[in-house]
C-alpha cells in the first residue's frame, strides 16, 4: 500500500523540555498505527503537530508526497485529518448536532446533519441521538459523538489519543469493530495508548516513543507486551510486593448511602453500600463520570449525607466536615491534583499544612506551628522521593508525578486508620506509579482500610483484595479479586452500554 | 385604580419603553460578552462613557444621530482597554471590570465638565405615518424614537444569531469550553475581544440614550447604576435574550410607576418606592430561573482566564 504520512527529524522543545527530538516514522494507507510510550514521552505533542495545534521547531512532514505544514487545526481538516482527543473536545450544554456541527470546516444545516450523524453512527455501529444533550452522555457516547464527528469528514488519517481510557472492555472491544472497519475501507489510524495489549490486538506497526525520541519501532503481534513494556521504559519493572496480612476489624462501612451529585452534569450516588476491614484494599472501577468523584466527596466529607450512611469503626459519620473525619482516622486524596487535592499557588508547606493540620497537631491556640509544619513537608518529600529544589516552591511548579507523590504522600504520612484515594497514579510516569503503589499496600499491611477508586482495571487487579465497579452510581456487590476475569469486570462495570445490538444489526 | 392615582396606562407603556432603552442595550451587549465567556463588570463605566462621548459628539456636530455613534465608539474605546487587560495580558476579570468603572465614572466627569447645563439637539420621533394615531395602542408603541425600535430590534437578532447562526454557535461554544475550542482550532482569544468590543458598543449606545434623550442634558453620574442592574438582569435572565427584554421592561416599568406615585402623593413611604424597581425586579427574575433547566445555567467558561497552552 502507498504511503500516506511521513515524518521526517521533527523537533520540538518547550521552556526546559523537549518533548520531541528528531522523530522519524511513517503511515502507509490503511494501516493501524501505534504511538507508544509514557505519559510525557512526548505523543500527545507529537499528534498535536500533525493536526496543527502546535508547529515543529524543526524538521518536516509529508502527506501523500506532498510537503504538509498545517498552521491550524483547520488546514489538518482540510487536508483529511481528523482527531479524537483524550480529553474530549466537546461542550456539554450543547446537543449533539451542534457538537458535531463545531468539528466540521462547512456544517450542513442542523436539521440535514442531524440525519446524516443518524445514517452515518447506524453505519460504523455507533448508535447516537443528533438531539441529546452532551452532558447528559456517558463517556462512551461521548466518544461516539467524537469519532462521528471525524468520520463525516471522510479522513484519510484518523488520529486516536488514548481513546480506551474511559471505555469498558465491552466497549473497546466494539470500538476496534469500527477501527477495523475504517482501516479495510484505506483510512489510516494513528493510534496512541500505553496498554500494551490492547496495541498487540489492533495495530499493524508500532513506533515507541522515550522522553520525546524514537526507541525503537516494531510490529506489535509479533513482540510479547513485556518486550514492549521493556522498551517504552527502558528498564525492567517489579511489580509491588504484596505480604498476605489478616485482616482486621470493619474499619469503614458505607450504608445505604445515597447523595445527589453536587456537580453539574455530575452522577447521583444511588444506595451504596460495602465494608472495608483493616489491612484491606477494596478497588473500585468504572468508566469515568459514573460517580467516583461523588464517591470520593461523599467520603471525604465534602459532600454531606446521613450520619450513619458512612460510619468509621462504628460510629456515624455521614453528616461530618472533612476536619472532623480526619480527626476520627480517615483521609481522602481526590483525583485531581492542582485546585482539589493541592492548592496550585501556595508552597509545599503550605499544603502539607492544610490537610494535616488536624492530625498532625499543627497549631497551637489558632497560631501555626512552622517549624512543625515544615519538618512535615521535608519528612514527605523525604520519604516518598518528590523530587523538589525544596519545599517553598508552590504545588503547581512540580511535575505530575511528583506532586502525586507528594499529596498522597500527605495523606498517608498522618498514619489514619481509613484511606480514601481516586485515581492514585492518573497520569504518572511508570516509576513514580509503582512507588505509590507500594506505599499504598504498604499502610495497608500496617493495618488501614483502603478505598482506591481508579480506572485502571490492571492497577485495581494489581493492588486491590476485593473489587467492586461503579456504575451510573451504583456500585456492584465486592467480589474477591482473585479469580476475576477482565469479562466478569467489564460486566460489572456496565458491559457495553447498549452498543452491542447496533454493531449486531450492522455486521 | 385607587392605586394608580389617574396614571393613563397608555403613557405609563410608552413611557417605560423609553426607560428601559438604555437597559436593554447595555443588558444585550453584556449577554453577548458572558455567552463568549468573558465577564465584564465595566458595563456602568462604559455606559457613562457612551453617555458623555454621545452628548458631546451630538452638541458638536449638532446631530444625535452622529452623537449615538460617537457614544457606541466610545463605549466600544473603553472596552478595548478591558479587552487587551484581560484577554492579552490575562488579568482578573472581576478587578478589571470593577477599575473599568470608576476609571469610566471618574473619566466622564472630567470630559463633562464643560457640557454641564447645555441642551442636545433634540431627537425627533420616527414618523409612522397613520399607525401612530390608532387610539391606546398609538400612544402605547408607535410614538417613539428610531433608538426604541432598535433596542428590541438587538434583542431580536442577538436571539437569532445565537440561536441559528454559526457564529452563534461558535460564540456559545467559546463560553461553553473554550479548551475544546482552541482545541478544534478555533480562536478563542479573538472572539472574544469581538464579543467584548460589541458589549462595549452597546452599553455605550445605551449611556448615549440616557444622555441624549432619556434625560436630556449632562450630569455627573448620569447612569445612576443602570448599568448593575443591567448585569444583574443578565444573570437573572439566565442568559437567554427575551427575558432580558423582559426584564428590561419590568424595571422600566416599575421605575415609571414608582414616580408616578410618588408624584400622584400616594401615601407609600418614598424610600420604599425609590427601592422598589429593584427589589420587584431581582425577586420576579429569581422565581424565574429558579427552575431553571440546565442548558439555561451559565457559559461554563463564564470568567475564567484562558491560556493556549500546549
Amino acid at each position: 500500500m502507498t504511503e500516506l504520512l511521513r515524518i521526517e527529524g521533527v523537533t520540538k522543545a518547550y521552556p526546559g523540555v523537549v518533548a520531541n527530538s528528531d522523530v522519524s516514522f511513517s503511515i502507509r494507507e490503511g494501516e493501524v498505527h501505534a504511538l507508544l510510550g509514557e505519559n510525557g514521552a512526548g505523543k500527545s505533542t507529537l499528534v498535536k503537530m500533525i493536526y496543527g495545534l502546535v508547529r515543529p521547531d524543526e524538521g518536516r512532514m509529508r502527506l501523500r508526497g506532498q510537503d504538509y505544514a498545517p498552521r491550524e487545526p483547520r488546514e489538518a481538516r482540510a487536508a483529511g485529518v481528523a482527531m479524537v482527543f483524550q480529553h474530549f473536545s466537546l461542550f456539554e450544554a450543547m446537543n449533539v448536532a451542534e457538537n458535531v456541527a463545531l468539528g466540521m470546516e462547512n456544517p450542513p444545516k442542523l436539521r440535514d446533519l442531524a440525519a446524516r450523524i443518524r445514517q452515518v453512527s447506524e453505519e460504523y455501529g455507533l448508535p447516537l441521538d443528533p438531539d441529546r444533550m452532551v452532558g447528559d452522555l456517558s463517556a462512551g457516547e461521548r466518544q461516539r459523538v467524537e469519532i462521528v464527528r471525524c468520520l463525516l469528514q471522510d479522513p484519510k488519517l484518523l488520529i486516536m489519543d488514548e481513546p480506551t481510557s474511559v471505555l469498558t472492555p465491552q466497549e473497546v472491544e466494539i470500538l476496534f469493530q469500527t477501527l477495523r472497519q475504517l482501516s479495510a475501507e484505506g483510512t489510516a489510524i494513528l493510534y496512541i495508548s500505553h496498554k500494551l495489549e490492547e496495541i498487540r490486538a489492533l495495530c499493524d506497526e508500532a513506533t515507541i516513543l522515550r522522553r520525546g525520541k524514537v526507541v525503537a519501532t516494531c510490529t506489535p503481534r509479533e513482540r510479547s507486551a513485556r518486550e514492549m513494556a521493556e522498551l517504552m521504559v527502558g528498564a525492567v519493572l517489579t511489580p509491588p510486593e504484596r505480604h498476605a496480612t489478616p485482616k482486621g476489624e470493619v474499619a469503614l462501612e458505607v450504608a445505604g448511602l445515597s447523595v445527589a451529585s453536587p456537580i453539574p452534569f455530575g452522577t447521583a450516588l444511588k444506595d451504596i453500600s460495602f465494608k472495608v476491614r483493616r489491612g484491606e484494599v477494596l478497588g473500585i472501577a468504572g468508566v469515568a463520570g459514573n460517580g467516583q468523584d461523588e464517591l470520593l466527596i461523599a467520603l471525604s466529607g465534602e459532600l454531606r449525607a446521613a450520619r450513619d450512611a458512612v460510619l468509621i469503626e462504628g460510629s456515624g459519620v455521614g453528616d461530618l466536615g472533612p476536619n472532623e473525619r480526619r480527626l476520627r482516622g480517615l483521609v481522602a486524596a481526590p483525583e485531581e491534583r492542582l485546585g482539589h487535592a493541592a492548592a496550585p499557588d501556595m508552597s509545599l508547606v503550605e499544603n502539607a499544612l492544610l490537610s494535616g493540620v488536624v492530625r498532625k497537631r499543627l497549631t497551637w491556640r489558632g497560631f501555626i506551628d512552622w517549624a512543625g509544619t515544615r519538618a512535615f513537608a521535608s519528612e514527605i518529600v523525604e520519604r516518598f522521593d518528590v523530587r523538589t529544589p525544596g519545599t517553598w516552591v508552590a504545588a503547581r511548579a512540580l511535575s505530575g508525578g511528583n506532586l502525586q507523590k507528594f499529596v498522597v504522600g500527605r495523606e498517608l504520612s498522618q498514619e489514619p486508620s481509613v484511606i480514601v484515594i481516586n485515581q492514585p497514579t492518573w497520569g504518572v510516569d511508570a516509576s513514580a506509579a509503582a512507588a505509590i503503589r507500594q506505599a499504598i499496600l504498604d499502610r495497608a499491611a500496617a493495618g488501614a482500610a483502603v478505598v482506591v477508586i481508579s480506572q485502571d482495571l490492571d492497577e485495581l487487579l494489581e493492588i486491590a483484595d476485593r473489587f467492586a465497579a461503579l456504575n451510573e452510581g451504583r456500585l456492584s456487590a465486592p467480589r474477591p479479586t482473585q479469580g476475576l476475569t477482565i469479562d466478569e469486570i467489564g460486566l460489572m462495570m456496565g458491559g457495553a452500554h447498549g452498543m452491542e445490538v447496533a454493531h449486531h444489526a450492522h455486521g | 385604580m385607587d392605586l394608580l392615582g389617574g396614571i393613563n396606562p397608555a403613557v405609563l407603556v410608552a413611557s417605560l419603553m423609553m426607560a428601559s432603552v438604555p437597559i436593554i442595550l447595555a443588558a444585550i451587549g453584556e449577554l453577548v460578552v458572558e455567552k463568549s465567556g468573558v465577564l465584564n463588570l465595566g458595563v456602568e463605566g462604559m455606559m457613562i462613557i457612551g453617555a458623555i462621548c454621545g452628548f458631546a459628539v451630538a452638541v458638536e456636530t449638532g446631530s444625535p444621530l452622529l452623537g449615538f455613534v460617537g457614544g457606541a465608539l466610545g463605549g466600544a474605546a473603553l472596552s478595548l482597554i478591558f479587552a487587551l487587560l484581560t484577554q492579552v495580558l490575562m488579568a482578573n476579570q472581576v478587578a478589571t471590570g470593577l477599575a473599568l468603572t470608576l476609571f469610566g465614572l471618574g473619566l466622564s466627569s472630567l470630559l463633562g465638565q464643560s457640557y454641564v447645563g447645555v441642551k442636545p439637539p433634540p431627537t425627533g420621533r420616527l414618523d409612522l405615518g397613520p399607525l401612530s394615531d390608532i387610539p391606546g395602542l398609538g400612544t402605547m408603541l408607535f410614538r417613539h424614537d428610531a433608538m426604541v425600535y432598535l433596542s428590541i430590534a438587538a434583542v431580536a437578532a442577538v436571539w437569532f444569531v445565537l440561536r441559528h447562526t454559526r457564529t452563534g454557535l461558535v460564540l456559545r461554544a467559546v463560553g461553553e469550553n473554550h479548551e475544546a475550542a482552541h482545541a478544534l482550532g478555533y480562536h478563542v482569544v479573538r472572539i472574544r475581544v469581538l464579543a467584548i468590543l460589541f458589549g462595549g458598543a452597546m452599553a455605550g449606545l445605551g449611556g448615549a440614550y440616557l444622555s441624549l434623550i432619556r434625560v436630556p442634558q449632562w450630569t455627573d453620574g448620569i447612569t445612576a447604576g443602570a448599568g448593575w442592574i443591567a448585569l444583574a438582569i443578565v444573570v437573572f435572565a439566565s442568559w437567554r435574550p427575551w427575558r432580558v427584554l423582559l426584564g428590561a421592561y419590568l424595571f422600566g416599568g416599575i421605575t415609571v410607576l414608582q414616580l408616578n406615585l410618588q408624584a400622584a402623593g400616594a401615601r407609600i413611604p418614598v424610600q420604599y418606592l425609590s427601592m422598589s424597581p429593584y427589589l420587584i425586579t431581582i425577586l420576579v427574575l429569581v422565581i424565574m430561573s429558579a427552575d431553571r433547566r440546565r442548558s439555561t445555567a451559565a457559559p461554563a467558561s463564564l470568567g475564567k482566564t484562558f491560556h493556549a497552552s500546549r
